[in-house]
């Protein structure tokens, strides 16, 4: 049986121990392939109720380290190819698997619908076919209520907003495709490329705002890097202590690392490997350095901390190389001293902002949360909580909206006829009603005869 | 003594709708009788003076393609020709034809008085027989009874029809026609639910009395192409007739603002629903407050005569202000006017008491078709006419129904739309309501349906085995475009600099460049040594399939997701209310509707995707006890 492949969160998307995402659907391996590596094998080739450990990765990114579940068809809870992969609990984590999942061919499930399947695919005796009609409206309920008490009311304008524009220029088109002799569509081309010009960024805008307040709700991912005695740990102390900020412990359930978090004014920073740092005054210095610079390739934001009164050594070199198309601030400390390195030179070097610190007297620390704040978008966030589109769902819709913008940029791009624009109009149209949980009905129809006079 | 006679199909009406389900029915060996009020005004056309358009060229082509009719009779009567959109993308080109009206109207008389089993008979039908919610015949208003198995309703605008302008209304049909005031009663007593609609005709004046010296002459194709896939382009490349365009202006619309009390529509007299999509010109003054101008299309009503219709001024004004507002017109300064413009006012059914194949869900044997069911023009009409006839004579003969769906013409979006929307004015088909447009060409209508209208019965074996030519040699050309590589020689890159196209820097495949926006399978032919002759509307094809290649891909795996749904059917006799976990309102309309399959319900109104999937869970369990009850009934 051939049917599209469908993933979620299987676990609730609280912090729990383990973080599960399921996927299920005839390329259910297929996509867990692209997501889930594993030493010198594949899901694919891996017989069915096995277990696997290995690495999470989206792009080139390693999101998690997991173990892998398949569960091949018949046998498994919705008598399709199942796998499931189970992560850390932390709820970034689970978001950005189950993202990567989604981006890799299969669609976010509809609420209820695995235990849909598993019914419909007769794994589910036919006793309970009225408790699983229960399931599916239940859940569609809750997912609706919280779906939309989850959107601001500034968010759902805008999305008003965009849709309506989106559906004027398709009436327009329309219009004119079924009126030729009464609307021409002379110079439309480059009217309606003006408008994706408008539109684009702003639904980019909002994906990464999404991004932004995931990473604001979690705190943001942060490694200190730089070489031995360049002052990470004072750094750390002087952020720790200035800030007199709520400082927790969390040990990590499987890795042996050590975080704290720091509050700045509406988000934190989750510092890892703090205890990495703290060991550098130890004989395995070097070794501290390799270890952070793993952490880093996951971090969200990297601080540099370079030792502005001695010249840049190998570790250096090989620290600058990493930051590259990173989120960095480099910090250079001991500003207090004679400095040997000026900071034009670092900000040329590095490509990323500099800034000149005393860790040791706490100067250059509201400079630094300023920057840290300007690179997360988290100002205008923090000032009128804008834009929190905070579910997976709506992220995928936003994402699936800017696509179908893409490809009507494209077929003007192409010189592709008119008439062609409206198919991904229509489609974009239809994804940003589905945040706002609207359906296109008889919307067309109506504004073309509502905004266009046609006819004999 | 009352006559008595017995016959396979009765039609009722003999409009566009009427004839082809005349004809449909009796070219499928029904015993068929065709009434009308009025022999003389068999397939008339009361309103505008042309057939096709956007989108309803394309369900002239269509109806044409399962073996109708409207196509070759306009190809045999039309007085201009012109495709529509021909810089836009071929789903969207349209074809229309300006009609000489008598001529259409004897032409189709001459073919249906030349169809075996197919008789006119000029009377009033009353009243519509049953037994147990099976039909079993009509009564004339003389008494007359016509036995038969099926009975197609296409009244079109006549059911107690009103024609209205300014003060004054007439009880009649369109063009003063009488109108049919007894057959609503008997469709009341029927259950049957009637909606009342408006819709109106422009003014016709005298064209002696124009001055075209101050319009604009709008010309037809230079290029003919005929609607019937079975017409030769060569014998419809005639001499044609021009339409003229002028303006209305400030003036114009001073005057009718002046005298809004005075028009039924906007004084209350009217209550019938209007169409929008033909909104009266004092509509379009209201509505379009900010418009200085619209544009009116002069149009000649035939060779026969001087009348020409004013296309654009549609009003139903007292009759002095008409005259006026048209002499505010340039060119119709001295206008004469021959006919009123009028609002009409009629009965029609609400079409979601019938199910997709135009049959009554409450009464086996009665079909409905054209105006009757709410919808508008004359090609709606027509392509809802042929399917009921088909269905009728289906129906007999114990067999299923034809049901076009969504993908596969606008002839089933047409009819899905009418089923399953709540109506509240007269349907008119736009190429916006087709989700995959780009696969339901006008072009490639023939490709779609001959199949269908074949082994229904409709198109001949001389025919089909010509299309089935046609299909394989697009076939075989389409293959050979995508196999065949040119590669970076002289001539080809000579070729692609005088396009303005890239120049090749290693081979390339035929499709590839065809594919290019500056480039076309016409334009190639150059560097194409082995190309083999072919007709030009194979050529037309191979270009269209190749060069919107992967639009068209997106479209098919879009049509997949959308025929699993519908291929999921739904027990006619569900009762909805028995399904745990709907909600109240799905489980309402659901009752109302009584959808044929899953797609179908979930397109309608007030049924969520929750709804569905809730659905789709009964049904499974149902038929998982179905199954159960009859293993076990087998082990006994």
């Amino acid at each position: 049986m051939n049917t599209d492949t469908i993933a979620a969160i299987a676990s609730g998307l609280t912090q729990s121990g383990i973080g599960i995402i399921r996927i299920s659907g005839s390329d259910a391996v297929a996509v867990a392939d692209r997501v889930f590596f594993m030493k010198n094998k594949k899901i694919a080739d891996m017989p069915s109720h096995t277990i696997h450990y290995g690495s999470i990765r989206s792009g080139g990114e390693k999101i998690d380290e997991g173990i892998a579940l398949i569960m091949l068809a018949p046998h498994s809870y919705t008598a399709e190819n199942v796998v499931e992969i189970q992560c850390h609990g932390g709820p970034l984590v689970m978001r950005k698997t189950l993202q990567a999942v989604l981006q890799s061919g299969a669609r976010l499930a509809e609420p209820g619908e695995f235990t849909k399947r598993a019914f419909l695919n007769g794994r589910i005796d036919l006793s309970q076919a009225e408790a699983v009609m229960d399931v599916i409206r239940a859940q569609n309920d809750f997912a609706l209520h919280s779906s939309v008490s989850q959107l601001s009311g500034m968010l759902s304008e805008k999305i008003r907003k965009m849709r309506s524009e989106i559906l004027y220029e398709v009436a327009h088109l329309e219009a004119a495709l079924d009126d030729p002799e009464h609307l021409p569509l002379d110079g439309y081309s480059e009217h309606l490329a003006d408008v994706l010009h408008q539109l684009i960024p702003e639904i980019s805008e909002l994906i990464r705002h999404a991004e932004s307040s995931e990473k604001l709700s979690e705190g943001i991912r942060t490694v200190i890097l730089g070489r031995p005695n360049a002052g990470k740990s004072s750094l750390l102390n002087c952020l720790l202590g200035e800030e007199r900020a709520i400082v927790t412990d969390i040990a990590g359930t499987t890795r042996d690392t050590l975080e704290e978090s720091i509050r700045l004014d509406g988000f934190s920073l989750r510092l890892v490997d703090t205890a990495g740092i703290r060991k550098t005054n130890n004989i395995v210095e070097k070794m501290g350095v390799s270890r952070a610079m793993q952490q880093a390739e996951d971090a969200d934001l990297i601080l540099y901390v370079v030792d502005s009164s001695s010249h840049l050594d190998e570790n250096d070199k090989e620290i600058i190389h990493l930051l590259k198309g990173r989120k960095a601030i480099v910090l250079m400390n001991k500003s207090d001293l004679p400095p040997v390195i000026d900071r034009k030179q670092l900000m040329e070097l590095t490509g990323q902002p500099v800034i000149a610190i005393s860790a040791r007297e706490g100067t250059g620390m509201e400079e630094f949360r300023q920057k840290a704040a300007e690179l997360f978008d988290i100002g205008e966030i923090g000032k009128n909580d804008q834009i929190a589109v905070t579910s997976v769902r709506h992220r995928e819709a936003l994402a699936d909206a800017l696509h179908s913008l893409e490809l009507v940029e494209r077929s003007i791009d192409d010189q592709m006829p008119e008439d062609f624009y409206t198919i991904d109009l229509m489609d974009a149209y239809r994804s940003l009603g589905s945040i706002i949980g609207e359906e296109v009905g008889e919307d067309l129809i109506n504004e073309i005869f509502r905004k266009f006079c046609m006819g004999k | 003594m009352n006559i008595r006679e017995t016959c396979d199909v009765v039609v009722i009406g003999a409009g566009h709708a009427g004839c082809e389900a005349a004809l449909a029915a009796a070219r499928l060996r029904m015993k068929t009788v065709l009434f009308t009020v009025s022999v003389d005004s068999i397939a008339m056309m009361p309103c505008n003076p042309n057939v096709g358009g956007s989108s309803k060229g394309h369900l002239v082509r269509e109806v044409d393609a399962l073996g109708g009719e409207m196509g070759k009779n306009i190809d045999r009567t039309f007085i201009q020709s012109k495709m529509l959109n021909q810089s836009k993308g071929p789903a969207v080109h349209s074809l229309r034809a300006q009609a000489d009206k008598q001529e259409y109207s004897r032409s189709m008389r001459k073919v249906i008085e030349h169809t075996e089993g197919l008789r006119i008979k000029q009377a009033e039908v009353a009243e519509i027989l049953t037994e147990n919610h099976h039909v079993t015949g009509v009564r004339t208003v003389s008494g007359g009874e016509y036995l038969c198995r099926a009975v197609i309703l296409c009244s079109g605008t006549y059911l107690k029809s009103r024609c209205i302008f300014g003060d004054v209304s007439y009880y009649t049909g369109p063009n003063g026609l009488q109108a049919a005031n007894h057959l609503s009663d008997s469709l009341k007593k029927l259950g049957i639910r009637l909606l009342r609609f408006k819709t109106g005709t422009p003014a016709r004046v005298d064209g002696r009395t124009i001055d075209y010296s101050k319009m604009v002459e709008q010309f037809g194709d230079k290029r003919i192409v005929p609607f019937s896939f079975t017409t030769d382009p060569e014998r419809v490349q005639k001499k044609q007739v021009s339409c003229w365009l002028t303006y209305t202006n400030e003036e114009t619309h001073r005057l009718i603002r002046e005298n809004l009390d005075r028009s039924p529509l906007y004084s209350g007299k009217i209550e019938g629903t209007g169409p929008r999509y033909c909104p009266s010109i004092e509509d379009k003054v209201v509505r379009f407050a900010d418009k200085k101008r619209h544009q009116l299309f002069i149009e000649p009503e035939g060779n026969y005569t001087t009348e020409m219709y004013l296309d654009g001024m549609s009003s139903s004004l007292p009759e002095d202000v008409q005259h006026a507002m048209i002499h505010t017109v340039p060119g119709l300064e001295h206008a004469e006017s021959v006919r009123n413009a009028y609002a009409i006012e009629y009965d029609c059914i609400d079409p979601n008491q019938l199910d997709s194949s135009l049959e009554f869900k409450k009464i086996s044997g009665f079909f409905s078709a054209g105006q009757a069911n709410g919808s508008s023009g004359y090609e709606e009409a027509a392509a809802q006419g042929i399917i009921a006839g088909i269905n009728a004579a289906r129906k007999i003969q114990g067999k299923e129904p034809v049901i076009l769906d969504r993908s596969q013409a606008y002839i089933g979006v047409l009819i899905d739309d009418l089923v399953t929307k709540e109506n509240h004015e007269p349907y008119r088909m736009m190429t916006s309501r087709a989700e995959y447009r780009l696969l339901l060409r006008q072009d490639n209508a023939d490709l779609r349906l001959t199949e269908i209208g074949h082994e229904v019965g409709l198109i001949s074996e001389e025919r089909y085995q010509r299309f089935v030519k046609k299909r394989d040699s697009i076939r075989r050309e389409c293959e050979r475009v995508k196999t065949s590589t040119v590669g970076g020689a002289d001539k080809v890159q000579q070729f692609l600099k005088k396009w303005n196209s890239t120049e090749l820097k290693s081979g390339v495949t035929l499709a590839e460049l065809i594919k290019r926006p500056e480039l076309d399978y016409q334009k190639i032919a150059e560097i194409d040594e082995k190309r083999p002759p072919l007709p030009e509307d194979v050529q037309e094809q191979v270009n269209i399939q190749i060069k919107y290649e992967g639009y068209i891909l997106r479209q098919m795996r879009q049509v997949e997701q959308f025929q699993k749904m519908e291929g999921k059917k739904i027990p006619s006799d569900l009762d909805y209310s028995e399904v745990k976990s709907l909600r109240n309102e799905a489980v309402q309309k659901l009752n109302q509707y009584r959808p044929l399959n899953i797609g179908q319900a979930s397109r309608i109104a007030g049924v969520s995707p929750a709804d569905i999937s809730v659905l789709l869970v009964y049904l499974e369990q149902k038929k998982r006890r179905e199954n159960a009850y009859a293993a076990g009934k087998e082990e006994e």
